[in-house]
């Protein structure tokens, strides 16, 4: 059945003018068309937060629950019905302060959800105070003198609890966006989409340096599974492991071919370097985008309904009378 | 095997089984029961587990205990004080002479009272009965250690294995004093252990060896004795504690309404054994995840709520402070959920495996905003059944969430529990969205009971979203209106007044009692044997014992009017009482209350009863 993203609309979305959300929410449109599954079948969960009032403007079936929760209760929504594609969309502080236990453990479970995660290193709900992912030293309404902790880096946390999927896209970029979304979906797992959006009111500009087509082509490097490391505004740089880490090359210096380049490996159960990829940043290294690591690994909610069914196998009761009579009974006259 | 031997009838009795916590004295005590239960003792029981993690061997602190009681008739509570104590070693008796009767029989294992052992218990001499003033005529001392190892001499095994027998000598002196029969133990024991045959076999001749000690030299201290039960109802049973009961009512519930069971839960005691038990059954399709904290637990029942299961979380007290935002989630979206609130002692951690009513104002208030919420507590271990069914049946032909309380007392003490047949429950029917409203139905759309329709995703045409925030009563969309708000909470507060709950019934002098006993949860039985004992003496006395909580039953007000002399007994500082005079106009009750941690002492009930009416 094909679909179009129209059908997956509903609603006037209310966040300001010109926030990422606005372009992520068209992106998330598309990839469900894209990817057919009927809006009856879809359930998108969030928590709290600007980012987390989504689903009321999707067409599909869904939650706007409560501050940090969205992982937990998309947990129980999947694993109570896993014929269900659930998508659990959580801003930065929605998902990684108040809810970052139920991050981790999701990741570490391997719920087979889709976790967006909207990046926007700012608390824009409650007026812009820092959030776990703002930088050290960032100033906010919380923070008048610069903030003194560091952030999380969300690849950091997902691959530390065991994920097998993290993605990254750009809000501006469509096309991006819609790439990794059918990524995580495809993925038999928690798979972890970071997108990173801008918010114009309390954190206008944090990522400037890949926001535009322009930045992307100078700033960042599209990783594809298969493919060589290559990125700038006309190829010309390419990517290579040096020791322990990673260096940027020009290609054609020092008589270094494409054949030199790192070939991206999404499927390498290892996560080193994906790891490495993924923390990369500017200015001297490109933020990395599209799907960073890809693995295959036994999800939940499929180990669970399997040990149903082998157990089903194994003992002898399937019924509430049955069950009774594996007890010690005896009987009154 | 009686010949010659005084045989007494005894209308009840009351046996305390205590020994160091590795001594398995659970198990003797659990296989005692369940002996007189099937020989149609009406029982009751209830485990008493030290707090420590692991307290060193023979310590005061490590005493774990299990007390039963046995009755010809009714028996409603596990009794105030023992006729029989079996201490093990010198701690068990020093910490458990307290809950014996003055003439009660104690059996003690000398050779776990050496002068080692009397330090670890605090014994200034080795005179231990002289210390106590125990009456030595009224104790069977025995070498248990050493006729144990005599018994195992040939069976090959270690002395580490052999010590974990001592139980099975001392569970079989007890059945030669109660005239038990040895069959039905040596029965359980080989089901018990049908995958090692040799302990079976171990436990089987240990067990003989303390009736056969018994016998040979019962003239040394006691009488056999022997209690006949009167009121028999026929059927099929088996000895179920409280936690476990819960748990079959969840399965039972979630079987009759077609739906899959689903519980969120995080390790808590002494609500735990729900989880243990409830992840047995996979065979039956439950499913059980064990969640990263009681947020998640409570969190993951909302969305498997949501998703169409017959959702559930299980908990303590502490466990409900962090589960309320989501139970509130559940209120605000119309979900059903189960929450189930295993009462223990507190604030905070207080006392984890010891028995209170305190979360009652909790579960009724705690929580932001105008958050009306069905609660039912449970009565009796066997009760539990009966009450998780309701519970569940309440959650989902409402939509709303629901507490059900027990507590450590009941969900660790054990009934003699009569077969249920699910066919005889009433059946259990969700609102599901008819088809004919496609098209037309809004997510707050309500049935003629003013509950919200259940429109499970998956069905075409009822996309929809729910959410914390306040929505429009019409269209279902966010609203901050405030006549609408105003409207959504006095719907939500009306669905749950208007659930129907079973009048309270009044028990023993309903027409004329100078006295009203009100009680909830899980003190009934106690209430219940003090009116009794009340009524014996010649007073007029009766018992309103509360079930339904939330909402209270239509005759409520009537029946605390009816009487004079009211008194509210509760272990908590007055929360039944605070919430009954919130309820019913001008209601004044006397007050009983007692936080100990401990059950009700019948005893002490009647006296303060008593002195309310002279």
């Amino acid at each position: 059945m094909t679909h179009t993203a129209q059908e997956y609309k509903k609603g006037q979305p209310r966040w300001c003018p010109g926030c990422g959300d606005h372009f992520f929410l068209a992106s998330l449109h598309k990839a469900m068309a894209e990817i057919g599954i009927d809006p009856h079948n879809n359930a998108v969960i969030s928590g709290i937060g600007c980012s987390s009032r989504l689903p009321h403007y999707m067409a599909t079936y869904g939650m706007n629950t409560i501050h940090g929760r969205a992982a937990a209760i998309a947990t129980g929504c999947k694993v109570a019905n896993p014929d269900l594609e659930v998508w659990q969309v959580s801003g930065d502080g929605d998902g990684l302060a108040i809810g970052g236990n139920h991050f981790i453990h999701a990741n570490r479970r391997n719920i087979n959800i889709n976790i967006i995660l909207l990046n926007n290193r700012i608390y824009g709900l409650t007026k812009g105070q820092y959030s776990p992912t703002s930088p050290r030293g960032f100033v906010s309404k919380s923070s008048p003198y610069g903030t003194v902790e560091d952030p999380f880096r969300p690849a950091e946390l997902c691959f530390g609890a065991r994920g097998h999927f993290f993605a990254r896209a750009v809000a501006t970029d469509a096309a991006g966006t819609v790439d990794i979304l059918k990524a995580a979906q495809q993925h038999k797992g928690t798979a972890v989409c970071e997108i990173l959006q801008n918010c114009v009111i309390f954190n206008n500009g944090t990522h400037d340096s890949v926001y535009s087509k322009e930045g992307r082509a100078k700033n960042a490097i599209y990783l594809e599974h298969g493919k060589p490391m290559i990125f700038g505004e006309n190829n010309e740089f390419g990517i290579m492991q040096e020791g322990f880490g990673l260096k940027v090359v020009k290609i054609g210096e020092n008589g270094i071919t494409t054949d030199d380049l790192l070939v991206h490996d999404a499927h390498c159960e290892d996560n080193t370097l994906q790891l490495k990829l993924a923390m990369m940043e500017g200015p001297d290294f490109p933020i990395a985008l599209g799907v960073i690591r890809d693995v295959e690994a036994p999800t939940y909610d499929e180990s669970v309904y399997q040990q149903i069914e082998d157990i089903k196998t194994k003992k002898p009761y399937h019924s509430f009378a049955e069950l009774l009579e594996t007890n010690d009974i005896w009987t009154i006259e | 095997m009686t010949e010659g031997l005084n045989i007494t009838n005894l209308h009840d009795v009351v046996v305390l089984f205590a020994g160091d916590s590795g001594d398995g004295m659970q198990l003797a005590g659990n296989i005692f029961s369940t002996v007189s239960a099937t020989a149609g003792n009406s029982i009751s029981t209830f485990p008493n587990y030290p707090a420590d993690i692991r307290a060193p061997q023979g310590s005061l602190t490590g005493v774990s205990g299990f007390q039963v009681h046995i009755g010809a008739e009714q028996v409603y509570t596990p009794g105030d004080l023992c006729d029989v104590l079996v201490a093990m070693n010198a701690a068990a008796l020093k910490t458990q002479y307290c809950h014996a009767k003055p003439n009660a029989t104690i059996i003690i294992d000398t050779d776990s009272f050496q002068a080692a052992d009397l330090k670890k218990a605090a014994f200034a001499t080795d005179d231990y009965l002289g210390e106590m003033g125990i009456d030595p005529d009224r104790v069977i001392s025995c070498r248990l250690t050493q006729m144990v190892k005599d018994a195992l001499a040939d069976s090959g095994m270690d002395q580490k294995a052999m010590m974990k027998c001592r139980n099975m000598f001392a569970l079989g002196l007890v059945c030669w004093l109660f005239d038990r029969d040895l069959n039905t133990v040596f029965n359980f024991l080989r089901e018990k252990f049908s995958k090692k045959p040799a302990i079976a076999k171990a436990n089987i001749k240990v067990v003989q060896a303390g009736y056969d000690y018994g016998h040979n030299t019962h003239s040394a201290a006691a009488n056999v004795h022997r209690i006949e039960s009167k009121h028999k109802v026929p059927g099929r049973y088996m000895d179920i504690t409280g936690n476990k009961a819960t748990a079959y009512g969840l399965i039972a519930a979630a079987e009759k309404a077609g739906l899959k069971l689903y519980l969120g839960s995080y390790p808590i005691t002494p609500a735990t054994d729900i989880l243990h038990e409830l992840s047995k059954h996979k065979s039956l399709g439950v499913v059980t995840v064990q969640c990263e904290d009681e947020i998640a637990g409570c969190a993951s029942a909302v969305g498997a709520s949501f998703a169409g299961a017959l959702a559930v979380t299980s908990t303590s007290g502490p466990g409900i402070c962090l589960k309320s935002e989501a139970m509130n989630l559940a209120v605000i979206m119309e979900l059903p959920i189960v929450v189930i609130d295993v009462q223990r002692g507190g604030p905070a951690t207080g006392l984890p495996t010891k028995s209170e009513q305190t979360d009652l104002l909790q579960v009724l208030f705690g929580r932001n905003g105008e958050s009306p919420m069905p609660v039912i507590a449970a009565t009796s271990p066997t009760d539990c059944f009966d009450a998780a069914y309701d519970a569940c049946k309440i959650a989902l032909e409402n939509m709303t969430p629901v507490v059900l309380m027990t507590d450590a007392y009941i969900a660790n003490g054990s009934g003699a529990f009569r077969l249920p047949e699910l066919s005889k429950y009433p059946a259990i029917k969700p609102p599901y969205v008819p088809e004919e409203l496609k098209g037309t139905w809004t997510p707050y759309q309500r049935n003629e009971n003013g509950v919200r329709y259940w429109a499970v995703p998956g069905r075409e045409g009822f996309e929809h979203i729910l959410g914390g925030l306040e929505k429009d009563s019409q269209t279902g969309v966010i609203s901050t209106n405030p006549e609408n708000h105003n409207l959504m909470t006095k719907l939500r507060q009306q669905k749950v007044d208007n659930i129907s709950v079973p009048d309270v019934e009044v028990l023993g002098d309903k027409d004329d009692a100078e006295l009203l006993i009100v009680g909830f949860g899980g003190t009934f039985g106690h209430l219940h044997a003090a009116m009794d004992e009340m009524r014996e003496q010649g007073k007029k006395v009766a018992l309103a014992h509360f079930k339904y909580i939330n909402p209270l039953p239509k005759n409520t007000g009537e029946v605390l009017k009816k009487y004079d002399k009211v008194v509210v007994a509760e272990q908590n500082m007055g929360q039944f009482a605070a919430y009954l005079r919130m309820k019913i106009d001008a209601f004044v009750p006397y007050q009983f209350n007692e936080v100990k941690g401990q059950p009700f002492i019948v005893k002490e009930l009647v006296e303060a009863f008593t002195k309310i009416i002279q």
